[in-house]
This record gives C-alpha cells, structure tokens and sequence, in this order.
C-alpha cells in the first residue's frame, strides 16, 4: 500500500494537459472548467485530487500574540491530562491558523451577499463577518477585556481564571465591546474540536493523539474481516492519510 | 449568446435521474447532449483511496457538494418571516458534479409501498375522509405499484441493490421485509453482513414480535456486473460513506453505474461545469426548444433541442420552472397555481443507547448497512384514533464514527474540558443509535417560491423555502418515537436520549437531503404540474425528473423512487412519445 501510496503526487502540470487532450473534445481551456466530454472517461492514473496543503512551520494568519492567546483558548478547551495531551501539544492552534489561512478563512465557497439580517435560531449564521474577521476582532476583543478587568492578557491568567471566563462566555453572561462573546467562544470551541480530531494532515490532532485516545483506526478502508467480530476489542492502531502519503512515518 | 447545432435530447443535470434517461434515450438512438452544472467527476481520481478518507475535507468544508456561493436556498418557517439565505449547509447536503447527490449520498434504496401511490384515496378509504386532518393536502400519485414496479426492478438491477426480499409475487419470506409491495424478483446481490448494533438491535425487536430485515442497500456486498456491463467491488465497511465518495467501486451512484457505459456512446457528449439558466419556449408556451447555459468563462450559449429533460434535483427543478416561466406559480393565499406546491421533508427522530459494557467498534460501518422494522411505518399500523398519519421506518444503521461529527456524550456532559474528555473516551466505543426516519406530509403553507431579496451570482432569484413541520408530523413523531424507546428499553442501555422531531425546521442541524414536491405528478392539471409520465403537462417535450414529483413524503428514503421514475419516463417516450409526440394522459 505505501508503496503505491508514494506514486500519488497530486496534480502535475503535464498531467492535466494530458488529461485535457485525453478527455476533451472542443473548448477546453483548464483543467476543471467548462469542458465538452465525448467517448474517452477522463480520467489519467496517478491524477489524484489531493487534500489542501501548507507549509509546516511558522504562523501563517496568526499574529504572535492571537497564537498566544488562542494556545491558551485551546489548552482549556482541550487539557493535557492521562488521557491526551492538551490542546496546545496537539496542534489545535496551528490548525486553526491554517484553516484561516486556506479557503475556509475567506468563506471562499460560501453564499456572503447581503441584505444581512439577523434571523431566527432556525436560519443559523447570518454575521457578516468571515473566520479571519471573527478570529481578528473577536480575539482583540477578548484580550481587551481581560486586560480591562484584569490588566493582563488571557495567555497570562491562571488556568481556573480562564475556565471561569470561557464558561462565562459560553452561558453568554460577559459582554465585550466590539464582539459577541458567546459566539467567539464557539467559533473558537468548533474548530478546536474540528482539529483536534481531524486527520493530522491539517495540523492538529498530532500523532493521532485523539484517535488513539477514542480507538478511532482513522483512515483504515477495510473492515470485511472485522465486521462480525461483535463486541471485541480490536487492537487496531490508527493510521492516517499523511502515512498513506508519505510512507515514511512508521 | 451564440446558438449550438440542434440535438434531439438536452438533459440537464447527471446525477441519478439525468443519467438513467439519458442512457436510455441514446440507446434509443436519440443524439442527446447532458449538460451538468458541477465538474466531471471519477472515482479514480477523485475518491482516491489514499485521500478519501478525509473528514474535514468532505463533511465539515462539503467538498462535494454545491458551493452556496454558486447557489443556495433562503428559508423561512412560515409566510409571515422574512426568508433569509443558507450561507452553509445544515439541514440538507446538495450534490454537484457529474453524478450528482448520488455521489455522497447513503445508499439506503427502499421501494415505497403500494398504498403510497394512492395515499389519499388509501386512507380516506380506510378511515373516511372526515379523520384526515384539515391542514393536510394529501395527494394520489396518478400511477399505481403495478405500474411502477418493473421500474423499481431496472433501477435496482442498474445499482446492484442488496438486500433480501421479504414478498416475492405474493410469497412472503420470513428475514424480509413483510410489508414491501409484491416484488417481480430478489434484490441483485446478497444483504451485507451485519455490524454489531444492528444485530444487537433486531434480536431485541425480534424478542418484541417484530419482524426485522436487513435494509436494502445500494452499496453492493460481492462484485456484481450491472446490465450496462459495469462492474462493482464488495463494500468494506469503510466507514468514509455518507458525504464522502466511495474509493471502491461499491456505493452505486451515476459514476459508477452509468456513466462509464454512456460516455463510450458516440451519439451522447457532456458539458461540464455548464450551469442551465432558463429552458426555453416557443410564443405559444407549449413547446420547448431548448435550454441556455452558461459555461465557466462566462460565456451563454443556447442549446436547442426536440426534447427537454430536467433532471437537476428538486430545488433547481423548481426553480428553473419559476425562472423559465413554465406553470402557474403556486399562491398558499388563494390556493391556485401549481410550481412549488406540496414541498414536503422527513422527520427525523432518533434514541441514543449508552452502554457500559459494550463495544460496537462504531468505525466499522457504511452509510447503509443496517436491519430495520417497518411495523410502525405509513399505513402499516391502525390509525384509529391516534389522531395522525403517517409513520417512520425504524432502524439501526451505523454510518461510521469519524469523530469530528460523532461523539456521543451522555446528557448534562459539559462540551469541554477534562470531564468532557473523560466522558467522550468513556461513551465512544459502547454507544449506539436507532433511529426514525419519517413521513413528511404536505400543508398548504410550506411551498417553494422565488426569494425576492437574494440573489444568484448571475442576478437571478434564490429559490425560496417555506417550510415547518405539520402538526400531524410531530405528534407522529411523539408517538412512533415512543415505540422505538420502548425496543432501546428492552435492550437495557445504562442510560438513553429519546429525541423525537419537536418545534420548529431548523435549518442548521444535518436531518436528511430528501426534500420532495414542488413540481409534483398527478391526474389533475389544477393540482399538479406533471402527469403519471412525468411530462409537463401543457409542454408535451419537456420533462421534470425527480423527487420534485412527489405529492407529500413517505417514511422511506427517497432515491429507489426517484431512479424508478426516471426509468418509467424514459420508458414512455421510448415506447409513446416518440411514436406520437404529444400529451401522453391516456397511454
Ligand atoms: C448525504 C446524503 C445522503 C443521502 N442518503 C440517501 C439514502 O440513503 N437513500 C436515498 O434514497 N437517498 C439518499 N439521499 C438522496 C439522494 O442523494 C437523492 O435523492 C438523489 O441523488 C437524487 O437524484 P437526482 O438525479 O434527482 O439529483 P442529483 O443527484 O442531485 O443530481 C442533479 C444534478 O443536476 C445538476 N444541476 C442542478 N442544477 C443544474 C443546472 N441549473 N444546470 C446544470 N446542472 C444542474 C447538479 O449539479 C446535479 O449533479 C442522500 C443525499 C445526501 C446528500
Ligand atoms: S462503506 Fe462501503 S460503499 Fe461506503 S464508501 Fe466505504 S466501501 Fe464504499
């Protein structure tokens, strides 16, 4: 399997005119746009469709004092205990810059025209404001606050303070200037939670820290051998697609 | 807008319903164009197995499905609310792309059951008109079971549906389901093997009389070659199914199914990532010529054709209808007009089990392996005083449990912190769920309209959503609920969360895609848009395909039917319209 993992390198530039001229019979001008498909699949081996990717190292939207503050968010959220460690040695952070960073920060694929209005529980997010906006202003927001009631910034409370001040901002009981608090709280809350448990490749969830901690195998794609095994512990170890890729990581 | 050559057939959309007629038409000999809003899609490249396996990538960011910048729905729950956008999925998961929904879909393939085509006249008959609710439009389908079951039976073949039948031409076969319709033949491949829930889960309704089977499956269990030559691997259980594309080979859909064989035909060509604006027509509005659509450059052509198929699944089957001036809009005030009446949902309920000493392996799954019972369905229990219609098909089917979106945490378990941690790892393994997949009836006040604030990137309406549960649902839901926490009960959970449907549609909480109606198919021209063929009525070359046909919603999933209905219209203009083209109400 790793074997035939380390052939799949994404999308090359000869392969998509390959693609192209294989798969189309008029018009074309790129790969997935608007193409007229007659007689040939298109399809060429190895043109896999890779997940999106980042470089590993440094801050790529945070500045260093939001990765400060959000490490401390995380490592609440998520603390290091027995059974994993925290949010912050877990990546949760990094992911979160990196999703910010990627299409996801810009809502690049989500309906954002206006009139915006608030509406009812029931027709769900209606703010304005995109992932880096909310995180930019709302962490602003939040340290100060913290600076106001405290003189301080949230990284440099004492842990019991900063779980007192996130459960206030998640029963919606403090009230910034400029952000609603409730809703930072859980902006924050989905994506750790969203790194913490997604597949290492994003960032976070480091050595499959939480999937061995559920028993989660991760990435696994056969289970016709365990499927009547009822009500056994299966010992399986989890993988993920960054060992499928790479092969390298045992 | 620079005009195409002429073709016999424009499809539009190549999910389920495109494809199946397209095929068809082409094996006819019909030059017929598909033109499909979203990429080209392949399994090979993308549902690579080396990369599918990819939770945020295809649930949390909706990969596959349609970017609602492109286009979305608004909502609201009642007339009197302004309808605001969807900006991200919630409710429902739209598809995009050849193949359509039916890529990321699950593959629960049900048959609705014969009473269904004739649901008024059925329940008026049994119970008399005066105990239907008022609030309640219930429509006939203008077609029967005998008419719909060889169609059932191609769609099945073409998918290599598994499961085991429960009535065969009227022998009933204990393990199968026993209140489907009389089935002319066995499902094409074996039912798969069972996980430990669903087991679980039949052995205790067994022990409470009732009958459970293995749900019928579009995801195949042994390599199985369709009628098309198309060949698919077994199912492994992956997990990665609902909302993700399958690597395998297994999980039927167009791509798998159908395309491979129809792309080889020289008299069939695909448009790609070519959005259909407007299907066009003649001054007289009773003929269509054509479509126009819009390709990723920006560029508008006009695709004329003797033939018009839409097939765009039901939203954009409505809305296209609204936009193109086709029908009569449907007014809830005076109750005329008839594009965008009887939109219909499902009403989802489940019961969460929490064991100590149990280990259900959750990851081992796949979006339709299961048992079910049927007992508490449609009309298959007395209503007699029960003051509702209307049921649910109760079962267990784990989906998998990557677990960004599944984590099962006992009632008052804070969502953070260490005693969340302690509980997730606690519960994750030893819990399990049963859930009500339920009927959906129709009211005079949830229909599909076009917004008149918001907008499409080309500057056209979104399509507008009025839309709440009917009364009657809820208290269905209480009740059929109920019964289903009665089985959890026997089963001795630690503890459980019953979750009956309550209160308001909300349009943030994933329930299911099965929205239905809107462009629906009867024997009146004054309550329906389409008739038992699925042809418009008063535009003989123009077809509307999908579950936008359906008169109000049964408790089953919606796809068997959708696939068997473009297989019948297919089979009427093959053997009707084009010997005679013109209104097909009699053939
Ligand atoms: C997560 C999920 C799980 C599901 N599980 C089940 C299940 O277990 N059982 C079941 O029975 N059903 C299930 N369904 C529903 C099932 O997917 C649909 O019923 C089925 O796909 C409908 O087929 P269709 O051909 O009508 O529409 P689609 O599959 O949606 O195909 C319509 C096509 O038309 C294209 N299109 C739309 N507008 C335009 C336009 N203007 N121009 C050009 N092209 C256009 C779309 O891009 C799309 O490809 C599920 C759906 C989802 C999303
Ligand atoms: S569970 Fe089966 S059908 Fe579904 S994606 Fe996995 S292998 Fe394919």
């Amino acid at each position: 399997m790793k074997k035939r993992a380390k052939t799949l390198p994404g999308v090359t530039r000869r392969q998509v005119l390959t693609w192209s001229t294989l798969g189309v019979a008029a018009g074309v001008t790129q790969v997935a746009n608007a193409v007229s498909l007659k007689g040939a699949p298109g399809w060429t081996p190895f043109s896999a469709n890779p997940p999106e990717q980042f470089t590993p190292s440094g801050w790529l939207f945070f500045t260093a004092e939001e990765a400060r503050t959000v490490e401390a968010i995380v490592d609440r959220l998520i603390p290091a205990d027995d059974l994993s460690p925290g949010g912050k040695e877990a990546g949760c952070a990094v992911f979160i810059d990196r999703q910010l960073h990627g299409f996801y920060g810009t809502f690049e694929r989500l309906y954002m025209q206006g009139p915006f209005q608030e509406g009812t529980t029931e027709q769900g997010d209606q703010s304005p404001l995109v992932p880096q906006q909310r995180y930019r202003t709302g962490l602003a927001a939040l340290n100060r606050y913290v600076q106001q009631t405290s003189q301080k910034d949230f990284a440099d409370l004492t842990p019991a303070q900063q779980d007192a001040l996130l459960e206030a901002m998640e029963a919606g009981k403090v009230h910034f200037t400029d952000f609603d608090a409730q809703s930072l709280f859980l902006e924050v809350l989905n994506n750790t939670m969203e790194g913490f448990f997604a597949d290492p490749i994003y960032g976070g969830n480091k050595e499959m820290v939480s999937w061995k901690m559920l028993g989660f195998p991760g990435a696994r794609y056969d289970y016709r051998d365990y499927i009547e095994r009822h009500n056994e512990d299966l010992g399986l170890e989890p993988i993920s697609i960054l060992q499928w890729k790479g092969g390298d990581h045992s | 807008m620079k005009k195409l050559p002429k073709t016999d057939v424009v499809v539009i959309g190549l999910g389920w319903a495109g494809a199946i007629i397209a095929n068809e038409l082409a094996d006819e000999g019909l030059e017929v164009v598909g033109i499909e809003r979203g990429p080209w899609r392949d399994t090979a490249r993308d549902f690579n197995i080396g990369t599918v396996t990819d939770e945020l990538r295809y649930v949390m960011r909706e990969e596959l499905m349609l970017r609602t910048r492109q286009n979305t729905c608004t909502m609201r729950n009642n007339p009197s609310q302004t309808a605001l956008p969807m900006r991200t999925w919630g409710s429902f998961h739209p598809g995009n792309g050849t193949g359509g929904a039916g890529n990321h879909w699950a593959g629960i393939t049900f048959r609705f059951q014969p009473e269904e085509f004739r649901l008024k006249s059925h329940l008026t008959e049994r119970y008399g008109a005066s105990a239907i609710p008022d609030e309640l439009v219930l429509q006939d389908w203008g077609t029967s079971w005998e008419e719909m079951e060889p169609h059932y039976m191609q769609f099945e073949r073409v998918a290599g549906t598994s499961g085991y039948a429960g009535n065969i031409q009227g022998e009933k076969r204990p393990g199968g389901n026993p209140f489907e319709g009389a089935r002319s033949g066995d499902y094409p491949t074996p039912p798969l093997r069972q996980p430990y829930g669903p087991t679980l889960f039949a052995e205790a309704a067994r022990n409470m009389g009732y009958q459970p089977f293995p749900v019928p499956s579009s995801l195949v269990s042994e390599a199985y070659t369709n009628p098309y030559g198309v060949t698919m691997g077994p199912c492994t259980f992956c997990g990665f199914c609902t909302n993700y594309g399958c690597a395998n080979y297994s999980k039927a859909s167009a791509i798998t199914t159908i395309l491979p064989a129809l792309m080889r035909k020289e008299n069939f060509t695909a448009y790609t990532n070519s959005e259909v604006l407007e299907v066009l027509t003649d001054s007289t509005g009773r003929q269509a010529t054509g479509v126009t659509y819009i390709d990723s450059s920006g560029d508008k052509w006009e695709q004329p054709a003797d033939l018009v198929i839409v097939a765009a699944f039901t939203f954009e089957n409505v809305r296209l209808m609204l936009l193109s001036g086709i029908g009569k809009a449907y007014d809830p005030v005076t109750n005329q007009g008839t594009t965008g009446r009887n939109y219909a949902y499902q009403t989802a309920n489940n019961v969460t089990l929490f064991f100590d000493n149990k280990n259900f392996n959750p990851f081992i799954g796949a979006g339709a392996v299961g048992m079910g019972i049927d007992e508490f369905n449609n009309d298959n229990f007395d209503h007699s005083g029960l003051g509702f219609f209307g049921g649910g098909s109760i079962r267990v089917t784990p989906i998998g449990s990557a677990p960004i979106g599944y984590r099962p945490l006992p009632p008052n378990t804070p969502k953070w912190g260490a005693k969340w941690k302690r509980a997730l790892k606690d519960n994750y393994l030893s819990t399990m769920s049963i859930g009500c997949e339920a009927s959906s009836y129709t009211t005079r006040t949830n229909y599909l309209s076009l917004d008149p604030n918001y907008k499409d990137p080309h500057g056209r309406p979104l399509l507008r959503i009025t839309f709440d549960f009917a009364a009657n649902d809820l208290k269905m839901a209480q009740y059929c609920t109920g019964k289903v926490a009665d089985i959890a009960k026997s089963m001795n959970p630690r503890e459980m969360i019953v979750k009956p449907m309550t209160g308001h549609w909300s349009s943030v909480p994933y329930q299911s895609s099965h929205v239905v109606g809107g462009f629906i198919m009867g024997s009146d021209p004054s309550t329906s848009s389409v008739n038992k063929h699925l042809q418009v009525w008063d535009v003989p070359n123009l077809f509307v395909v999908g579950a936008s046909a359906f008169p109000q919603n049964p408790g089953y999933n919606p796809t068997g039917t959708v696939g068997a209905l473009a297989f019948k219209a297919a089979h009427a203009i093959r053997h009707f319209y084009l010997k005679r083209p013109g209104e097909m109400i009699s053939a």
